[in-house]
């Protein structure tokens, strides 16, 4: 007894402990993919000077200044908006109504239906900016700031469905069988067990779409047609011309608000009922 | 007179048979059990009856009115929920108050008056303002009682109530099911897979094997008197001892002859719906352990019947005594079949002297407590 004790004491001891290294490369990893982003909002941040001599560095909020002076990032800033808004509108209510319906049928293919839905989610967005451009060109959409809309939310749609769906694979259906026992018409069960059931995935689901949309460039780039940039176009046109503080500035506002928006649909989607 | 009648029943998932010409006639205030394994189409059954799976052919009629098609919330039953079913959003009181919420002829303070009385006819006064997820599995399942029976349902159907629940409240839960559906006066459907809960429950039950309702009948005369093979087997424990089919008995249907060892002829009933195999065939003799007596002498030949055929006697050399308190259970080889038996003994009068391991002993049946079944018969 003695002996097997004192060999499990040295067992352990020569055991390296596994979690040590395996922090040091996530964290080496991680330090080597935020960098940049680090850098960017550092940069924002500084005066104009020499950067490679740290005794010179100051700080100024200057370039954020410029920027909310800046009527065309202004301007960007609102179609950017009011696309995010409208996408992840539109988006959290077909996806939560597609995402009911597959949950509710008994149809033999909807594992077939539900890969479709959430197709988007695996296409590279170049095909599916290119193709709704082709799309919207040949049904006659004019493009603006409503083909953008569309555009996006056909790739939101297919993320507010795989996380309403998540929520949906836990959710005890009974519960809407007895309320509908207990004399609840469809929108009443609708209206007070299932959407309050799911309220924390619909908001997940939401904040997810509208993030998305916010930071997305390809499909914008490809439907937007001229004069209704997105923040993110507006960047990317204000780089030809050179990059200036003005853009780090810009960037960490969408870093930003990106950060708030994952933060608060992971915060939601973890929220158990 | 049946209040809820059930006509002909039957529905199909793809390829299965989950029900076959079910049909039952239930009467107001009974007690009335579903029980059967797993599968076997007691819980597609019940949820017909609440209107969330609709039958492919047959009706359902409730007070002489149609209710086949029409919606659960159309419908005057109530279910409780084998995993309850609670809103996890609501509190306790406002689950409870849920079917009167929706009413808007209620008044708040009728509701409130209404969920009050509910709570306090399941033993849960003054847990209104709880939310359903503090409350254990016993609370839980009062809870989902309550919230069923606010509305006074003409049937309330139960779908397993108490499988969750560990097998001391299961006991009590029992006591005060049957206790509350007494004071309501309100008719039960109570479907469940435990036999001991469906025998002591119940006013009435029906055995229910694939699909096919077996028989139906007080627990008493199902456990005394079974029909088929199934519900014998199922119902409680069975010795089953070989025998040979002779003939169908030419006076009375249902009954038949079979051949002892020995030669020794004995009649008795046969499994229902099943088909007569021919003359010579082996078929199993059917016993309850405890309708066999133990006698202490061993005289004469056996098998042998008494001159009204009414009584057989088998000889039993004991293999195994388990002391029961109660009872004693006693194992042994039946006297020329190498047969192994159970009989149990009731011990008021204690056991007969002289009885131990390897002693001879004699076995008394009533010939009205033995069921033939096909050799095989057996799911």
């Amino acid at each position: 007894m003695e002996m097997e004790g004192a060999l499990a004491t040295v067992e352990l001891k020569r055991r390296p402990r596994p979690h040590a290294i395996a922090y040091l490369i996530s964290l080496v990893c991680y330090g080597l993919m935020l960098l940049p982003l680090v850098a960017i909002i550092f940069y924002s941040f500084l005066a104009p000077g020499d950067a490679s001599d740290a005794s010179q560095w100051s700080f100024t909020w200057d370039w954020y200044q410029a920027l909310s002076h800046d009527e065309s990032i202004l301007e960007a800033l609102t179609t950017s908006l009011i696309v995010a808004v409208v996408a992840s509108l539109g988006s959290t209510s077909i996806g939560l109504l597609g995402a009911l319906a597959l949950h509710r049928s008994q149809f033999s293919r909807s594992e077939l239906v539900s890969g479709l839905a959430t197709l988007p989610l695996a296409l590279p967005e170049l095909v599916l900016g290119l193709a709704s451009v082709i799309w919207f060109g040949t049904i006659g959409l004019s493009l603006g700031i409503n083909s953008v809309i569309i555009g996006h939310i056909t790739l939101t749609t297919a993320y507010v469905v795989t996380v309403i769906n998540a929520r949906l694979t836990d959710f005890d259906s009974a519960v809407i069988d007895a309320a509908s026992d207990l004399g609840a018409t469809p929108w009443q069960v609708a209206r007070r067990v299932t959407i309050p059931l799911l309220a924390p995935a619909i908001g997940a689901g939401a904040m997810m779409a509208f993030t998305l949309s916010f930071d997305d460039f390809m499909i914008s780039f490809f439907t937007a047609g001229v004069d209704h940039d997105t923040l993110p176009m507006r960047i990317y046109s204000m780089i030809r011309f050179g990059i200036n503080r003005e853009i780090y500035a810009l960037s960490t506002v969408l870093i930003l608000l990106t950060i708030t928006g994952l933060g608060v649909s992971s915060w939601l989607r973890r929220r158990s009922i | 007179m049946a209040m809820l009648s059930i006509r002909q029943i039957s529905k199909r998932f793809g390829a299965h048979n989950a029900l076959r010409d079910a049909s039952l006639d239930l009467g107001s205030g009974e007690f009335f059990s579903i029980l059967g394994p797993s599968g076997c189409g007691k819980s597609t059954l019940l949820r017909i009856l609440g209107g969330f799976e609709a039958p492919d052919s047959g009706s359902i009629c409730l007070d002489g009115k149609d209710i086949t098609r029409l919606l659960p919330s159309e419908r005057p039953t109530n279910m409780v929920f084998q995993r309850y079913a609670l809103f996890p959003h609501l509190s306790v009181a406002e689950n409870v108050g849920f079917s009167l919420s929706l009413q808007k002829k209620v008044t708040a303070s009728d509701r409130r008056r209404r969920i009050d009385e509910a709570l306090a006819l399941v033993a849960m006064d003054g847990l209104g303002e709880r939310s359903v997820q503090s409350l254990s599995g016993g609370q839980q399942q009062r809870v989902a009682l309550a919230r069923a029976i606010i509305c006074r349902p003409r049937v309330l159907l139960l779908d397993e109530p108490l499988s969750a629940l560990d097998l001391q409240l299961r006991l009590r839960m029992q006591v005060e099911l049957r206790a509350l559906q007494r004071r309501l006066g309100m008719t039960f459907v109570f479907v469940t897979h435990d036999q001991g809960e469906a025998l002591s429950m119940s006013d009435r039950m029906a055995v229910i094997n694939g699909g096919h309702i077996e028989q139906v009948g007080t627990p008493s005369a199902l456990y005394d008197r079974p029909a088929t093979d199934f519900v014998a087997s199922f119902l409680g424990t069975m010795n089953r001892v070989p025998v040979q089919f002779h003939a169908p008995c030419e006076h009375s249907a249902n009954h038949v002859w079979v051949e002892l060892t020995g030669g020794q002829r004995l009649r008795a009933r046969w499994s229902e719906g099943t088909t007569m195999p021919p003359s010579g065939a082996l078929v199993s003799m059917l016993v309850r352990p405890e309708k066999m007596g133990i006698r202490e002498d061993c005289h004469g030949s056996t098998p042998r019947m008494t001159e009204a055929g009414d009584e057989l006697t088998l000889s039993c050399r004991v293999a195994d005594m388990a002391f029961h308190g109660a009872t004693t259970q006693i194992t042994g080889q039946l006297h020329d079949v190498d047969i192994s038996v159970t009989a149990t003994h009731l011990n008021r009068d204690g056991l007969p002297v002289g009885l131990g391991q390897g002693s001879r002993v004699r076995l008394v049946v009533k010939t009205e407590h033995i069921l033939i079944a096909p050799d095989n018969a057996r799911n």
